[in-house]
Parts: structure tokens; sequence; C-alpha cells
């Protein structure tokens, strides 16, 4: 398999505060950290490759040139090359100038990689939290995509995908070329080893910029292709979750509902 | 001068805190409950090539400097003083004497499954009569022309029941005393080597501590490290290289202890004030603290001698000497200042406070280091 995993390098959320005057983020002495979710996109393209070892995973960012930590920390755990997608002209893309950038990165890597047969991404990056970028992606290349995945396996010509539905688990097959959005699976990525890490150190990330993407239109990417405009950042009011009742019969379940609905004064 | 660790070492330093946040430290406190060896910690560290951090390249290992090695015991110890003896003891006194001692085909045949972590290493000179006055060996190791026959038994042995590969010393020649002892590697599974009783202990509970029980255990003629009746050497360079492993565990205990200590008075009020407020508690933190660091540079210098070749018995002494005062100092003191709860196994200090106990007895009790020290000053 000729896998591709697209990372992002984000803010350490569980570090990051907000400031309640101007309500936006403190980013100051914030540590940078490989999105979660990549992570285990990451993690479940290993597991392709531990299943078949001649498979190829090949890792992209698009980021300042300090995202290059990132590149090297997928190296370390699974990848065997890093790729970073970087130049002024992409600075303050929003999620479709991003995914469209990525989409010809991704025709210009095919072209030092070879084709990809999948195509992974994080379901989400936890600073932004759009989850917009991966199914994008698979727009821009007119490819199948399956979003939520807790675990991937080849099968052929298809990749099968365990979906993360509000009720359970779908499983999903899907023809390659695909891509693949994960979210949190029962099983955590793997740590690196003292020696891919130190070969981490030592490999080299090719730098693309936008003269490197030969069928960019520039006017797509950047400020300039960004559609979405930033309103307002403000801190969600805390939730609290909700009560479930499920009482053996419909009868009780009603009488609950009754009682506790009397006792918060609704009724 | 330089007492920074470099920044590929600090890389895999850091490497080994991610799994020490996630893993290690969290299993702590069940792994001393219960008494239970840290398997799952192990595996993990195997998977991560920590078991042959130091070991050269040739051999399997990483082939990082000892001083990363120390770096790591350190780490561990900071997190689960368990597991750090587990690697210490694997590293230092198993994996180190053969990488030193032993011949190229022991090397390829022992220290590679050592360096991969594919078999645990443990270090057998203790016996029942034999403790600080180690030359007292009554395990006896006869020569029978196509082997040697080893009988006797060993006590307090780290790793003992999870160990593929064992450094035993035993007598050949009892008319010779010192020099009549020597080294062997002894497999596990050997016909006539058995593991007995298992130790309970006050710290480091979860170390498989037990006795190794030898009847007409017969071991290939080749399994002889080192040379015959220089055995006493073997253990003692050993030990004192073990003994900055040990050191590092006990600064790295100390250094949980004060970390949790600045955790707690930041949160506990009393008299209106959180206890941190107080100016007795931040003098108090203050000299813990700075006496940490300086058992810390003892044990970086004790570690960058033996690296650089240098003599450094009498430095990884000092270091060791120093570390195991400090953590058993600062431990009590931590727990001091937690006061009630700090008494109760809600809170790690009680722990801390008898993991940092053994720094001072094993791999050469504090006085033998006071010994070691003098002896090089002269004084006699």
């Amino acid at each position: 398999m000729n896998m591709l995993v697209c990372v992002k390098q984000v803010p350490d959320t569980t570090e990051i505060k907000i400031d309640p005057v101007t309500n936006t983020l403190i980013r100051d002495g914030v540590p940078s950290i490989l999105n979660t979710f990549d992570g285990y996109a990451l993690e479940m393209a290993a597991r392709i490759k531990d299943k078949d070892p001649s498979s190829k995973i090949t890792v992209v960012s698009m980021g300042p040139p300090q995202a290059k930590a990132i590149l090297q920390e997928c190296v370390a755990i699974a990848a065997n090359k890093g790729y970073l997608v970087s130049d002024r002209a992409f600075g303050g893309s929003d999620t479709l100038a991003t995914s469209y950038i990525l989409s010809e990165a991704i025709k210009t890597l095919e072209e030092k990689e070879g084709k990809f047969d999948i195509i992974f991404c994080g379901k989400q990056a936890i600073d932004g939290d759009t989850a917009q970028v991966g199914p994008e992606i698979a727009e821009h290349l007119g490819y199948p995509q399956v979003t939520y995945g807790l675990g991937a396996e080849v099968d052929g010509d298809i990749v099968k995908v365990k979906k993360e539905v509000d009720d359970g688990v779908e499983i999903i097959g899907v023809k390659m070329p695909c891509v693949i959005t994960a979210t949190k699976p029962d099983f955590d990525p793997r740590y690196p080893t003292i020696k891919s890490k130190m070969a981490a150190r030592k490999a080299e990330y090719p730098v693309l910029s936008a003269a490197d993407l030969t069928t960019i239109d520039l006017e797509r990417a950047g400020l300039k292709g960004s559609p979405t405009k930033v309103k307002k950042t403000f801190v969600p009011q805390k939730k609290t979750g909700g009560i479930k009742i499920k009482e053996e019969t419909a009868e009780e379940s009603v009488n609950k509902l009754i009682d506790a609905l009397t006792a918060a004064k609704v009724l | 001068m330089d007492f920074k660790f470099s920044p590929e070492e600090q890389d895999i330093l850091d490497m080994l805190k991610e799994l020490c946040e996630k893993q290690i430290g969290p299993l702590a406190a069940e792994i001393d409950e219960q008494e239970r060896f840290p398997k799952e910690n192990v595996e993990k560290l195997v998977e991560m090539g920590m078991m042959g951090i130091y070991i050269p390249e040739e051999y399997e290992g990483a082939g990082l400097s000892y001083l990363t090695y120390i770096g790591a015991c350190e780490m561990l110890a900071r997190y689960c003083a368990t597991t750090s003896v587990v690697l210490s003891a694997h590293g230092s006194l198993c994996s180190w004497p053969i990488l030193a001692y032993g011949t190229e085909e022991q090397k390829k045949k022992y220290l590679v499954p050592l360096a991969t972590g594919e078999k645990l290493g443990a270090f057998a000179l203790t016996e029942p009569s034999a403790g600080t006055d180690a030359a007292m060996q009554k395990t006896v190791a006869e020569d029978k022309g196509d082997y040697w026959l080893l009988n006797g038994t060993k006590m307090f042995i780290t790793n003992a029941s999870e160990a593929g590969i064992f450094v035993v010393f035993a007598m050949t020649d009892k008319t010779k005393g010192n020099h009549g002892i020597s080294a062997f590697i002894v497999e596990a599974g050997t016909p006539g080597f058995s593991i007995g009783a298992h130790e309970k202990k006050m710290g480091i509970r979860g170390s498989a501590t037990s006795e190794l029980i030898f009847e007409d255990c017969k071991i290939p003629k080749e399994n002889l490290l080192g040379q015959l009746g220089k055995g006493f050497k073997v253990a003692m360079t050993t030990l004192d290289g073990g003994r900055i492993g040990i050191a590092a565990q006990a600064i790295g205990i100390a250094q949980a202890a004060i970390d949790a200590a600045v955790k707690y008075t930041k949160e506990r009020v009393q008299f209106g004030k959180r206890i941190s407020q107080f100016q007795w508690t931040q003098f108090e933190l203050a000299e813990m603290q700075t006496k940490t660091d300086a058992a810390r540079l003892l044990i970086y210098r004790a570690a960058q001698a033996k690296q650089d070749g240098e003599p450094y018995s009498h430095l990884a002494a000092m270091a060791k000497l120093s570390a195991a005062d400090v953590a058993n100092d600062v431990a009590r003191r931590a727990l001091q200042m937690a006061g009630g709860c700090g008494y109760t196994r809600e809170y790690p200090f009680e722990r801390y406070m008898r993991d940092a106990k053994i720094t001072e007895i094993y791999e050469g009790t504090s006085e033998v280091q006071r010994m070691v020290i003098s002896g090089w000053m002269g004084v006699k």
C-alpha cells in the first residue's frame, strides 16, 4: 500500500487559555504538538504497514517551517518520508484554500512517491475543530471518503473502514484510492523507538513551495482564496450532560420522567 | 565542562518522559500496592529500545552515551522507582559485565538479547552469609572437565523470576579467598537452577526480588565470564557502575517528592493562606531542590568519568552516598509538609519515603560508600 497521512501542527489545547477580554487564544508559551487525530490516522496507516511491510507511508503538512518538528515526529513513529508544504502565499488559508493547496500538493507528491492508495487525515484539528479539510481534499481529488474512521483494513482493492456513528459502528468498504479521516480509536498510537527517533533527526524533510505545485491557481490559495470570515471567537458555555431514563417498561420510564420534571419544577 | 545532554540525547529522554507521563507514572501506585512486576512498563521500554540504550550498535543496542542511560534511570525513578531498578539491574549489573568482560561469542549470544530486550538480565552476588562482605561466597562452581557444576543459594536478587540471563558469582577455589571467586553467565531454565522465595519488601515493591537456588546445575565451560579467579574484580567494577544508576534512581525519587510537595503546598490552604505562601515552606523546598541538584551533579560527574574511561569508583561512591542521603531526607521532608495527607496512601509521599530507603542499602550500603571514598583518600 502506498499511503499518505496529512498532519497538522497545533497548539497543545490542554495547555491553552483564552483571553477573557479579547476572546482570543493566548498562544504564548504554549507547546506545539502533532494534532491528536492525525496521530490516530498515522497509527491506522502504521497498522496497515505492520500487516504488509512493503507498504510506504508519506506524511505531509502545510504550515510554517517549524512544522517540520511534527514531520520528524511522524517519521520517528512510522512514516517513511515527510514533506512540508510551505509558502507565504499560503498564509491565511481557510479550510477550503488549505484543502485545495493540499490536493495540489498531493498531485506533486504523487509524481515523486507514486499514486497514493489511501489518504489518511485526522477527523479534525484540535485547534480549529472544523473537520472540513479531510472531506474537502476528497472532493478536490474526486475520491470517495469515509469519515470518523476507527480503524482500516485493506481487502483486495477496497479498504474496510470501521466508522463511528452515533449509535454504534458501521463497517464501510471503500474503493481505493480514497480518503479516510480518523477519530479516536480504542488503541493508543505507538511510541517511537530510540533508533527511529535518531533516524528521524537525520532525515531530510523537503519543502514544497507554491512554485513546486505546478498546476496551482494561487487565486484559490491564502487569504485571497478563503471565503471564510471569522466574526467572533468565544468560549462556549459549559453544558451539563443530560439524563437518560431507561427503566424496564415504558410506563416506569414515563413515571420517572414525570417525577424528575416535577422535581425540577418544570411541571 | 558541559552539564547538558546533547539535543539528540534530550530528545530520547523527552520521548521516555512522554511514556512515563502517560503510562509509567499513572501505574506506579498500583504496582506498589499490588506488589507486582511492572511487565507492561518493561514491554514498552523494550519496544522503545531502552533496554540496550548504551550498548553499542554492533550488539543491537542504541549506542547512546552512558550519561543518557543514567538520565533514563533518573527519569523512570521520577515516575516509578520499581521500573527504574528493573532497567538499572538489567543495564548496569548484567549487560555491563558481559560487555566489559565477555568474549565475542558471549556478547553475541547474551549481550544481543539483553540489548534488544528479548531477555531481561540479573546479577547474583549476595548470599545469606555474603552481603556487604561479598567475598564470603558459599556458592561453589566445580570444574568437571566438560562443564562447571554450580551449587549454592543467592538472595535478594533483583529481576530474579523475570530474568533470562544471570551473571552469577561462585567460588572456584576456596583456598584463595577473593582470588578464588569467578563469574559465570547462567541462563534461566538451566536444569538445577530454580527461583526460591520471593521477598516482601518495604519499598520498590514491584521489583521481583527472590532467592536463586543452584543444585548440581551444569554450566557450559564457555560461560565463565572473564578470567578464572577474577570474579571479585568483575563484581566490584560492575557495582561501581551500578551505583551511578542507583544514585540516579535516588534523585529521581527525590525530585518526584519535591514535585509532589510543590503541588501539594500550592493547593493546601491553612490559616487562610496556601501553605506555599509561608516562608518556611519556601525555604524548605528551596533547600530540598538545591541538595537534589547538588547530588545530581555528582552523578553526572561520575557518569561522565565512566563514559570517558577515567577512574570513577570513588566518584560513583560519592554520588550514591550523597544521592541516597538526599533522597531519604527530601522524601521525609516532603511527607512532613503534607502532614496527615502525606502519611496516607492517597498521596505518593509515603511511597517515596519507602522507595528511597533501599538506595541507602543496595549495591553497597552508604557505609560501604564511605569505605570506598575514604580508601581512595588514603585514610587508613
